[in-house]
């Protein structure tokens, strides 16, 4: 399995198709990442990369003492992920990967954190129906009943209910790629991904 | 955001003509039978315009063989061979849905100078 990449959601727009079908598209903006440290079966029990994004203007000590030994632009990213990889072969510390990873046509699993909504009712959390909104009816969202009576005597665990709904880590499986554009480390994937513009998203290829 | 405009500006025609609702147009389609490719031109009143920029939409509404058929376009869509003002009508309104309920000389509109 091939590394991701770390990126950020711009938005979503629409690209019209050779055959002239409309193509809704998320456009996902991947500056150039960086190979930050490998995890080796030997010392880690896995292989994977630990790959690094963008620059932060502070990063905390400890953070800056992981990656102090790096080159000096890699030393403060601003996000820092771990891709698994079937093999380390060809990958160093300091590489650099960039959208070119990805080919038009290609199958991307997308992960990222989803939009936060605070509280919500069952309605809208669960998709229960609302009460009748007139002919006297004071019941508009509530929750109705939540289980029987004396027997069993407690309402039983699990039972959907309002709560906080949102801010989730959200996978998008095998979303199309349409279009790479490495000049400007773009990703075009067909479809919504998720959570909000500017959200960090991970894009790997789909298993 | 602005990677994303570019991208649509980069999609935008250049030669798309002013259109407003009232016009009639003539616009040509390339229409695919088969393996063959043809245009097809249809030509009638805008009805009625929606979106901006690369999302832009026409309405066209015509009377073909005594049914009126409206077809919906998207102006910046590389399938649209062309699009030309035939005329321009004069309208009061921006969607001009009482043509529906007109037929014959009072579904015409006044032409603009």
């Amino acid at each position: 399995m091939p590394a991701g990449l770390i990126g950020r959601k711009l938005g979503m727009t629409r690209v019209f198709g050779d055959d002239g079908t409309v193509v809704p598209v998320s456009v996902i903006q991947a500056t150039p990442n960086s190979v930050t440290r490998l995890r080796t079966p030997e010392r880690d029990g896995y292989a994977a990369l630990q790959v690094g994004a963008g620059s932060a203007r502070r990063v905390s000590k400890p953070v800056a003492g992981q990656f102090k030994e790096l080159a000096k632009d890699l030393q403060k990213p601003a996000a820092v992920r771990e891709f698994r990889v079937d093999t380390l072969d060809g990958y160093e510390v300091g590489q650099a990967l960039d959208v070119s990873l990805f080919e038009p046509g290609d199958l991307v699993d997308v992960t990222g954190f989803s939009k936060g909504h605070g509280f919500t009712g069952t309605v809208a959390r669960h998709n229960f129906q609302r009460g009748p909104k007139t002919h006297g009816s004071d019941n508009y969202r509530k929750p109705g009943s939540i289980g029987a009576g004396t027997t069993p005597g407690r309402v039983f665990k699990g039972t959907r209910m309002g709560g906080h709904m949102g801010d989730e880590r959200v996978t998008v499986k095998k979303l199309k790629v349409v279009r790479v554009d490495a000049e400007r480390n773009l990703i075009l994937v067909r479809g919504a991904v998720p959570g909000a513009r500017n959200g960090l998203l991970l894009v790997q290829k789909a298993k | 955001m602005d990677a994303i405009k570019e991208l649509e500006r980069e999609q935008l025609r250049s030669d798309v003509p002013k259109i407003a609702p009232g016009d009639t147009v003539r616009v040509s389609v390339k229409v695919v039978e088969g393996n063959r490719e043809r245009i097809q031109v249809f030509e009638g009143t805008v009805m009625r315009m929606r979106g901006g920029g690369l999302n832009q939409q026409i309405t066209v509404r015509r009377i073909a063989s005594g049914v009126g058929v409206e077809r919906t376009f998207m102006v910046h869509a590389p399938r649209i061979e062309k699009i030309e003002v035939v005329r321009h009508g004069v309208a009061r309104r921006a969607q001009l849905y009482f043509l529906r309920d007109r037929v014959g000389k009072s579904a015409t509109l006044r032409e603009r100078r």
